[in-house]
């Protein structure tokens, strides 16, 4: 649309023609109220709050639906305008409860800002209010009618939103009530409730106290707590989300998650995990000291000191005496960037062994290695939200990637994108498809033939030969496309729908995996036979960029074994030690305790999981939510992890690492090059000393005025991000100031190219190895049994089930 | 049911089948039934719709739901070509209070409705037309029915109509009790089978109406008006009534009258000569108080001020308006305190509730008044009720919310001497209790 000029309060504003006045206004810096305008729903024009004065127009106007138009001219602020609005909020406080001392929106409250702003505080009513119980909609979701204005932002994120439509109005006039979809006269206990994914959105969008969180309604007030925007640990979308954190006896408690600011990548979004599971984080089961196996088989809490001097110990001997290939390694998820990183290090440098893995979740190495020396051929996460078509192959993004499955509904609601789906399972995206191709079971390989031109394979891929058809000329005729992937696709299968993408000229790549670290944890080199930047081990040449890693490190020239080979290990009776850094391997592969009996097996975990009771020594570890770093997502974007609660007693897992190799006698300074000996350490931004972003660091100009170095500890996880730079392809162009701002940046993979067929083992070999977790809306891995409000959830499904039978039956 | 009536003043056009049994096709056909949508016919496929809208243009007529647009404009804002298929709309949401004009037409004439809908089709280029009616009108809808189905057996609609090679077909529907939905854009909503709540305009129903199609949607007696015009020729019409106000109008003169009922009257007809003459005068020689002249969201009128023309215009001189053409009379026998209460509780009970300031205001305005007809009220009560009535006034999402204002304002202004001798108790025959029993009984 051309751009066309108005004027608003005797200001020139310039915007494009069709442009909503409110948006013009605001991004002018000129405030307009409104209620039931939220940015990308529908338009309600309910609320006026918005109107505005246009002139030769006889009647107020809402800035909320006017679309600009050369030559108009507007006025916001006029008496008549500030009445209007003062008006309606006398209206609207007319039947509020006032109940603001201990409503939860008290302090983030629209219509208190409003009536703060218009000073509409009068009342004129001798009439009593009317009045309603509140109600209990779901463990999460509680409704106060009272105090709903009815602008009906929660109606519409739920249906428009979310696909879900939970929710609408009952009743009219006066007597219009917001209303969850499973009625009382169908409910076991006659209550109305919600049947829903239980987003929490609703309570986002609420501009009042109406909706509230079960997880933190009247549990503190807003001013009380400290908010920091940190990453989820949950899935693999890496969702920004705000932590309501309160001061407590032994630390400091989060209270609150929600989506305070909207500015991370998950923009408006946030789902039901990133909202309230990170409960897990309290709860009484948390191991908080060091444990100690005794003689008597019992695990006992030891000091940090005896702990650690034992697991130091220990390590050298088995190391010295039987060798470092006899000592297994295994990383986590959940572990930020930098102690992954750490973690190879320490294992290849320290340990002297490749026998490293992880928790794969999706087959990142072939990923890397199918794209290896392409350039822009992977997509952001925010790409979901702009890309004209997509693809989605495999997945349930609903379930396990929200954000995802946010982001692609809007894009095809706002700018009509064109998703194009093929799945064994009829899953829920498929509402917002162009086409659906029902896969049969086993099909993503034969599909990933079939669209690369091998008609035979078409009968394998799905029943509907003709669907199949149109669905395969439908995709290559798109001039640009996003090919998603989900992890159901690994191995040959997966390099075959990527070299066929990469027949076509503009397409990107994303492969969803399942944790908030997944990826980082790949891209680090937890992995036994490549090095950080899916390297291949090999023997060292000096003239190969490929074996500088290895050349620092000296570590091993031979690959290493990988999980499950380090459990076949123990089971023969060679595997000397085993250190886990937040995993639960036993239970995720099903380990025979037994196997372990003969291994000195460390851990560090938050809880005394499957793996960790068959340890001999437990350390107390802190989550992504109690320490600082950085993350990538599933699709390669990567974020800062801001510490935000504390929990007296754990460490962080970057701290224990550094204090193993410390016990052990290794040279700290080689492994985290901290300090001013070690060169090419940047300044780093104050981070560890509680500077906050854009910020002054007062200290490092105090210390700098003064000829001293801001110094850095050990255990800053800043130390090693130089590193990690300098030596891991494709996370040596990430901005630094972009990562401590809070903001996102997508890294390209760049896996060397494959010299010869050697590195395509990974392709062949490697599919028992990645394990997708399978997780649903309601579980996250280990986490899930120590998340109360996970658990509230789950037990709230199956009556939810059991009620959508009864439905289906009746029809 | 009511009696038919007649009145030497009326200027009969509309009327003019009433009472001789025309909702048989045969009688209807007979007394020039189907005639005018055969001579728009021939006119030929190209020239028909502009001679269509041309005569309507001519007519004067103005849309008889209560805004008074004029018809023949509003059919020439449909676009010639559409992607999506176009719509006529009769809105037969009949129930603005005192108003019962189209009710009459439903009964006596029903295939002038259809007759209408197919001209405002070939007019517009519309081959679906759909007859809605108020819920509370299920008793006419067997009458209508029958008048569809009867032109469905003589081929008069359905594929080729009168040999035209268009065709036209028609579909009754009944509301489920909403006043709202009289409203255009609402009346939709709820034919598509969603909740009864306006859309926000632009776009206008000519450009995206029901189903996103291109859709005319008019009042009853407007498109029963359409054959008799075409008959009859735009002119003709035109001069029966006075300057940009085409025609006749029915009139329901209801209230304390001695010959209520429905009157077509020529636009612009004395106001004062319509009650005292046409309707016979205010019954037991009472004397008048006040008319609400359009149905019961117009401004009421005092007795003093009943000197005026009835057609749009006239009316809005006076500061009111002719609305639907419901005239309620009062006489001195009324309080306006319990009418004002009266007319505005239908209000609030029929708020739909989606703005804030039609959904409250109309609650409180209900709550004070009551307060105050049941002896609780104070002085600074009426200035809240007018205070609330003004800021409801043009602020609200559609025209309910002025539909409520408008009289509240007009009974505080222009009555406002009876309200405080109301709440100083000199009207007898009310108990008085204080705001502090009133509030404690509601805890």
């Amino acid at each position: 649309m051309a751009d066309v000029t108005i004027t608003v309060d005797g200001k020139k504003l310039t915007a494009p023609a069709g442009t909503l006045l409110i948006e013009v206004c605001k991004s002018a810096g000129i405030e307009i109220p409104a209620f039931c305008y939220y940015p990308g729903l529908s338009l309600q024009a309910a609320c006026r709050m918005c109107v505005v004065r246009q002139e030769k127009v006889p009647k107020l106007q809402t800035a909320c639906t006017t679309q600009v138009a050369e030559g108009q001219v507007f006025f916001t602020d006029t008496p008549e305008v500030i009445q209007a609005r003062k008006a309606t909020l006398q209206l609207l406080l007319g039947n509020h409860p006032l109940d603001c001392p201990v409503c939860d929106a008290g302090g983030e409250c629209e219509l208190q800002d409003m009536t703060f702003k218009y000073g509409a505080a009068d009342s004129f009513y001798a009439e009593p209010k009317n009045h309603r119980e509140e109600q209990k909609w779901s463990p999460v979701v509680y409704f106060d009618r009272p105090r709903c204005i009815l602008c009906y932002r929660c109606v519409r994120m739920c249906g428009e939103g979310m696909d879900v439509f939970a929710l609408a109005v009952e009743n009219r006039g006066s007597s219009s009530i917001i209303a969850p979809n499973v009625p009382a006269q169908l409910a076991p206990d006659n209550l109305a409730h919600l049947d829903c994914e239980q987003c929490g959105m609703c309570i986002d969008a609420c501009p009042v106290g109406a909706l509230t969180s079960g997880a933190y309604r009247y549990k503190t007030r807003p001013w009380e707590m400290n908010h920091v925007a940190t990453i989820c640990t949950h899935c693999g979308d890496g969702c920004k989300t705000t932590l309501g954190v309160r001061s407590t006896a032994d630390g400091s408690e989060i209270v609150r998650g929600d989506n305070r600011d909207k500015s991370g990548i998950n923009g408006d979004f946030l789902c039901n995990k990133g909202r309230y599971a990170f409960d897990f984080a309290n709860n009484d089961a948390r191991i908080t000291q060091p444990l100690v196996r005794q003689p008597n088989g019992e695990l006992k809490p030891a000091s940090w000191e005896e702990a650690l001097t034992l697991v130091g110990k220990k390590f050298s001997e088995l190391r010295d005496a039987r060798g470092g290939k006899t000592i297994g390694v295994i990383g986590g998820n959940r572990l930020t960037n930098e102690e992954a990183y750490l973690l190879q290090k320490f294992a290849r440098s320290v340990l002297h062994t490749n026998n490293i893995d992880h928790h794969r979740t999706a087959d990142y190495v072939t990923f890397a290695q199918a794209l290896a020396g392409t350039a822009n051929r992977t997509a952001s996460l925010r790409e979901t939200l702009t890309a004209k078509a997509v693809l989605l192959v495999g997945g349930d993004p609903t379930n396990q990637s929200p954000a995802t499955a946010w982001n692609l509904r809007t894009n095809v609601r706002l700018n009509r994108a064109k998703l194009y789906i093929a799945n064994s399972e009829a899953i829920k995206l498929r509402r917002q498809a162009k086409a659906f191709v029902h896969l049969a079971e086993y099909g993503y390989g034969p599909l990933a033939a079939y669209l690369s031109g091998d008609d035979a394979a078409a009968s394998a891929a799905a029943a509907d030969a003709t669907s199949l058809a149109s669905f395969r000329d439908a995709v290559k005729a798109e001039e640009s496309l996003l090919i998603l992937i989900g992890n159901d696709l690994r191995g040959a299968e997966l390099k075959r729908l990527i070299d066929f993408g990469l027949t076509l000229p503009n397409a990107k790549f994303a492969l969803l995996a399942d944790y908030a670290n997944s990826r980082g944890a790949a891209d680090m080199g937890l992995l036994p036979d490549l090095l950080p930047g899916y390297t291949p081990i090999g023997p060292i040449d000096t003239q190969d960029p490929g074996s500088k890693i290895a050349i620092e490190y000296s570590s091993p020239t031979t690959p290493g074994l990988d999980l499950i080979e380090i459990f076949d290990a123990a089971t023969a009776g060679n595997l000397s030690a085993l250190y886990v850094v937040g995993a639960n391997p036993v239970a995720r592969y099903d380990v025979d305790p037994a196997a372990l009996k003969n291994t000195f097996v460390v851990v560090q975990e938050m809880f005394l999981t499957e793996t960790a009771a068959l340890a001999d020594v437990v350390l107390p570890a802190a989550n992504l939510y109690e320490k600082s770093g950085s993350v990538t997502n599933s699709y390669g974007d990567l974020q800062q992890v801001k510490k935000a609660a504390d929990r007296a007693g754990v460490r962080t897992d970057f701290e224990m690492i550094v204090r193993i190799a410390d016990k052990m006698g290794a040279d700290v300074r080689a492994l985290v090059p901290f300090g001013q000996a070690t060169a090419g350490t940047r300044a780093d931004m104050g981070q560890t000393r509680g500077v906050q972003a854009g910020e002054a660091d007062r200290y490092a100009v105090w210390l700098t005025a003064n000829n001293l170095e801001p110094r850095l500890s050990p255990f800053d996880p800043n130390a090693i991000l130089d590193e990690i730079q300098r030596l891991v392809p494709g996370y040596g162009d990430l901005l630094r100031l972009q990562l401590l701002s809070g903001n996102d940046q997508h890294l390209q993979p760049a896996a060397a190219p494959i010299k010869d067929n050697a590195g395509l083992v990974q392709i062949s070999n490697r599919r028992d190895l990645v394990l997708p977790a399978g997780d649903t809306l309601f579980t996250s891995g280990s986490l899930t049994r120590y998340s109360a409000s996970l658990n509230d959830l789950q037990q709230y499904q199956p009556r939810q089930t059991q009620i959508q039978i009864d439905q289906t039956s009746v029809e | 049911m009511p009696r038919l009536v007649s009145h030497p003043d009326e200027a009969i056009v509309l009327k003019r089948r009433f009472g001789q049994g025309a909702a048989s096709i045969d009688k209807y056909v007979e007394l020039e039934g189907y005639a005018a949508v055969q001579k728009a016919i021939a006119q030929g496929p190209d020239a028909m719709p502009n001679w269509i809208i041309d005569t309507m243009k001519a007519s004067g007529l103005r849309g008889r739901g209560g805004a008074g647009f004029p018809t023949g404009l509003k059919w020439s804002f449909v676009p010639k070509t559409s992607a999506k298929p176009k719509y006529v709309l009769v809105n037969g949401d009949e129930s603005e209070p005192g108003t019962c004009k189209d009710h009459l037409i439903f009964r006596e004439d029903p295939h002038t409705i259809i007759e209408g809908a197919m001209i405002a089709g070939l007019a517009i280029g519309a081959k679906m037309g759909f007859i809605y009616l108020r819920g509370e009108y299920r008793y006419l809808l067997q009458i209508m029915e029958h008048a569809v189905a009867e032109a469905y057996e003589r081929g008069y609609l359905g594929k080729n109509i009168f040999g035209s090679g268009l065709d036209f077909d028609i579909v009754t529907q009944t509301g489920a009790g909403a006043y709202e939905v009289g409203e255009e854009s609402a009346l939709m909503e709820s034919l598509e089978g969603k909740r009864g709540v306006p859309r926000i305009r632009p776009p206008f129903p000519a450009v995206v109406g029901l189903y996103g199609g291109p859709t005319v949607i008019n009042n009853v007696e407007t498109i029963a008006n359409v054959p008799h015009i075409l008959l009859m020729g735009g002119e003709a019409y035109a001069k029966l009534g006075t300057e940009r106000n085409g025609g006749t109008r029915l009139f329901g003169i209801s209230g304390h009258v001695n010959r209520p009922g429905v009157y077509e009257l020529p636009m612009g007809y004395s106001m004062r000569k319509a009650i005292y003459e046409v309707a016979g005068g205010i019954r037991d020689g009472k004397q008048l108080k006040a008319v609400v002249p359009g149905g019961s969201s117009c401004p009421v009128l005092r007795a003093d001020e009943i000197d005026v023309g009835l057609d749009f215009d006239q009316m809005a001189k006076a500061g009111t308006m002719l609305g639907s053409g419901g005239i309620v009379v009062l006489d001195e026998t009324v309080s306006i305190v319990e009418f004002a209460l009266r007319t505005i509780k239908f209000y609030q009970h029929e708020s739909c509730g989606w703005c804030i300031p039609c959904r409250e205001g109309t609650d409180w305005i209900k709550k004070t008044l009551t307060r105050v007809y049941e002896g609780g009220g104070q002085k600074k009560d009426i200035d809240n009720v007018q205070y609330l009535a003004e800021n409801m006034m043009g602020r609200t999402f559609c025209p309910l919310g002025d539909a409520a204002a408008m009289p509240t304002l007009g009974f505080v202004k222009k009555f406002r001497k009876e309200f405080e001798d109301y709440i100083e108790g000199k009207k007898a025959g009310t108990p008085l209790i204080t705001v502090q029993e009133l509030v404690g009984a509601g805890h």
